[in-house]
């Protein structure tokens, strides 16, 4: 690229030293040369490429911002220094149209802007509001410009309102698209209408203000003049300035009516320009009245309002000019009369003293003495006239002033007709407007009370929703409250059951388990009794059979040893056992403490005991002296029997001496039957019983304890037996 | 034990009678030797004397269990139990 630039310049550079060089002045050929060169090169084709497409470009620019000033606008925005560019090809840029056209303009194409928006985002309605917002701020301004004189500012607030008014029920009420467009539609049809109404009014309004302030302007003017004039006039008539002066006031006056009369004429001009103006505008009225269009109603109103205030004002105006007339031709006239006097006066003055010409208020000192006379002679002259004057105007008084009174009446009631007309049209115009101004208004606050109520309705509407979605809450809400305290109660109820049933299987099984346990307590019990009954009966029977046993501990000639213990063991075993206590207790203390001879001590002491009975069998009570002793030896050596023989069954008396018995208890003894041993031993008598008493007391508690002792065993075999279980 | 109570008796009949009969031959002597200038006659007769107490003695002895023993009690122990 450099090099194709670089290749380019030294060509250029070449061609303009050839042609500068060659040439005086770089000619067609010279620069076709050039442009060939260009051609010819690569570079030259490229450069003259990008050279065409940016000229093209600006040129096209150019073209386009002088056809579209937005586009120009738009491009001297982001360009910088594009302005002057343009300044330089285009001139300046084109002003901005006149506001009163403009805003018009500007309201148009601002409102529909908002409604495309509006359109175009329905969804939106805050943006809406916003740029509806901005829409009706620019719509016053642009409205009280051009009411400069009017004091309709509330109108404009009214036309923003009702564009604002208008937009927000597109907005709020009808959110669906399709609606809302119709509605913008609507609105955008209205919108044109209004606008087209609000320029046109505006327009005539502006006219007709222009004309009926032209001529209200005239008419002040007229009044001024009058004004002027009337005070000229008194000033002319009044004062007592020297007579160059008076001339210069008479002058004064004549420019001053003269510029009264072209006052009035302009005036006169104005006010027919201004009532055209304002029958114009009153046709406009009518025709936008007949457009009905509810937006322009305010403006028609404010424009009726207008036109009848400048009416008014016209009349006003009109009305003081003709008073100021009216009180300008009393001036005149007044003024006429004082100068007919004056002149009247003055002749007389003139006729009596002819060299004063001053008038007759301000007189100097120069005057004489008869001059004064004169003078006073004169004015009592005067006055005697002007005395008969009166008088006769005093009589001529009442007709005159019927005369006067009558042609006032009719002047009055003519003037009061007209006032009471035109009163009575201003009246009628302004309860019109006001009524309509009424209307209007109570329109707008019914309309705005119908919107609120609308928006109460709603409220309401939303509060009954609420109420109702709150109740249907409530019922949902307590029946899912009702299914769920149901389900909770069937599932409490199952799982109670369930548990109860546990419970019940549990109770049951422990009641089971309880009552097995009893029994098997019971049995336990039971066996422990038996046990224990066993035991018992086990211990009877070992204590027994101890007891038994320690019989068996008598030795020979010595007591067994004493029961007493073994007793005693019983006794302690068989605490609660009253057979074996009965038993127990029922052994003789002797064996107890003592104990007792064993059989065979007993019978190796019995025959102990036999021999010595045998040796005192004869002693007894009678026969107990030594000589008896001797012989009872005696005999118990010499008497030979049997040692042992059999007892029979019975006992005959025969069979109760000594040696039969002895012989029979030891046949008994050695047969082992102690008992009936004893029973013969017992058979005794004299001193072989009392040899054989203690034998026989031995052999007793031995007995007794054996009995006892076989008893205790029977009973202790017994229990054992008892007691035992059978397999 | 009542079979020995006749041994016993025996026993103490013996026994009497030996001593009887030993203090009679012995005061039969001493009398004998000391007042009867060593007769024989008080030697028997104290033998005698001797052997028949003891005689006496022994049948008593034997005899007692079937003779009536009175108790003789004092007039005042009567008195006193019964107040």
């Amino acid at each position: 690229m450099l090099r194709v630039c670089w290749k380019g310049a030294h060509a250029a550079a070449l061609t303009l030293v050839w042609c500068v060089c060659g040439r005086k002045k770089p000619t067609v050929k010279c620069i076709l040369n050039m442009v060939f060169l260009f051609c010819r090169s690569n570079a030259g084709k490229i450069v003259a490429a990008s050279l065409l497409t940016v000229g093209g470009g600006l040129g096209s620019t150019i073209l386009y911002a002088k056809w579209d000033p937005k586009f120009r606008a738009n491009i001297e925005k982001s360009v910088p220094y594009s302005d002057q560019l343009f300044e330089m090809a285009l001139g300046p840029p084109p002003p901005p149209l006149v506001p009163l056209q403009k805003k018009p303009g500007k309201i148009e194409p601002l409102q529909i802007s908002s409604l495309s928006e509006a359109s175009k985002e329905s969804k939106q309605p805050k943006a809406k509001a916003k740029k509806s917002d901005p829409a009706p701020v620019e719509a016053p301004p642009a409205v009280e410009e051009m009411c400069n004189s009017c004091t309709s500012q509330f109108v404009c607030v009214c036309v923003g309102e009702e564009s604002k008014d208008h937009h927000e029920p597109a907005l709020k009420e009808r959110p669906a698209e399709e609606v809302s467009a119709r509605l913008a539609q609507q609105d955008k049809v209205e919108q044109d209408a209004l606008a087209a109404l609000t320029a046109g009014l505006e327009e005539s309004l502006g006219s007709s203000a222009k004309t009926t302030l032209q001529a209200i302007g005239a008419q002040e003017a007229v009044l001024t003049a009058i004004a002027t004039h009337t005070n000229k006039l008194k000033e002319a008539m009044d004062s007592q300035t020297p007579p160059d002066e008076k001339s210069t006031q008479w002058k004064a006056l004549n420019e001053a009516l003269s510029d009264r009369t072209r006052a009035m004429e302009e005036a006169e001009e104005a006010l027919l320009k201004a009532k055209g103006e304002l029958e114009i505008l009153r046709g406009v009225i009518n025709s936008a009245k007949q457009s009905k269009i509810d937006a322009a109603r305010p403006q028609i109103l404010a424009a009726e309002e207008n036109l009848h205030s400048m009416i008014v004002d016209l009349d006003k105006v009109v009305t003081k000019v003709q008073t100021a007339q009216t009180e300008a031709k009393i001036m005149s006239q007044y003024s006429e009369l004082v100068n007919e006097a004056k002149a009247q006066f003055q002749q007389e003055l003139a006729n009596i003293t002819p060299e004063i010409q001053a008038n007759w208020k301000g007189l100097s000192g120069k005057l004489s003495a008869d001059d004064l006379n004169s003078l006073i002679a004169h004015a009592h002259r005067r006055i005697d006239q002007l005395n008969r004057e009166l008088a006769e105007q005093r009589v001529r008084e009442q007709i005159h002033i019927e005369v006067a009174l009558e042609q006032q009446k009719l002047e009055d009631q003519k003037a009061l007709e007209r006032a009471v007309a035109s009163a009575l049209e201003h009246r009628r115009e302004d309860m019109r407007l006001e009524q309509e101004k009424k209307v209007q208004e109570v329109r707008e606050v019914m309309e705005a009370e119908m919107r609120t109520q609308l928006r109460r309705q709603a409220a309401a509407h939303t509060d009954h929703l609420r109420d109702v979605l709150k109740v249907q809450e409530q019922e949902l809400h307590e029946e899912a409250q009702e299914i769920m305290n149901s389900k909770m109660m069937e599932q409490e109820t199952h799982y109670r059951r369930l548990t109860q049933e546990q419970l019940d299987t549990f109770t049951l099984d422990m009641n089971a388990a309880y009552a097995r346990l009893k029994g098997i307590e019971e049995a336990i019990d039971s066996h422990v009794i038996a046990e224990e009954e066993a035991r018992k009966a086990h211990q009877l029977w070992l204590s027994v059979e101890a007891l038994n046993y320690t019989l068996k501990s008598a030795g020979a000639d010595s007591p067994t040893e004493p029961l007493e213990g073994a007793v005693g063991v019983i006794k302690e075993n068989c605490a609660e056992n009253e057979f074996a206590q009965a038993l127990a207790s029922a052994l003789p203390e002797e064996s107890l403490s003592r104990g007792i001879y064993g059989e065979a001590s007993l019978r190796a002491r019995f025959y102990d005991i036999r021999r010595l009975a045998r040796r005192v069998a004869l002693i007894d009570e009678t026969r107990n002296s030594l000589y008896q002793y001797f012989l009872s030896y005696l005999q118990s050596i010499l008497l030979f029997e049997r040692e042992q023989v059999a007892p029979p069954a019975k006992l005959a008396p025969e069979d109760l001496d000594t040696f039969r018995l002895l012989a029979y208890a030891t046949y008994s003894i050695e047969r082992g039957d102690l008992e009936l041993a004893a029973k013969f031993v017992n058979q005794l008598r004299g001193a072989s019983q009392r040899v054989a008493q203690d034998w026989l007391k031995e052999a007793r508690l031995t007995l007794e304890t054996k009995q006892v002792i076989s008893l205790l065993l029977a009973y202790a075999n017994a229990v054992g037996l008892g007691t035992t279980q059978a397999p | 034990m009542s079979e020995k109570e006749l041994g016993q008796k025996w026993d103490h009949c013996l026994a009497d009678s030996a001593i009887k009969f030993g203090t009679g031959l012995g005061l039969g002597i001493v009398f004998s030797v000391v007042f009867f200038k060593r007769r024989t006659w008080p030697i028997v007769f104290g033998t005698g004397l001797g052997l028949g107490m003891a005689y006496s003695n022994c049948q008593n002895d034997l005899r007692s269990h079937y003779v009536l023993h009175i108790i003789y009690v004092p007039q005042q122990l009567i008195c006193c139990n019964v107040c």
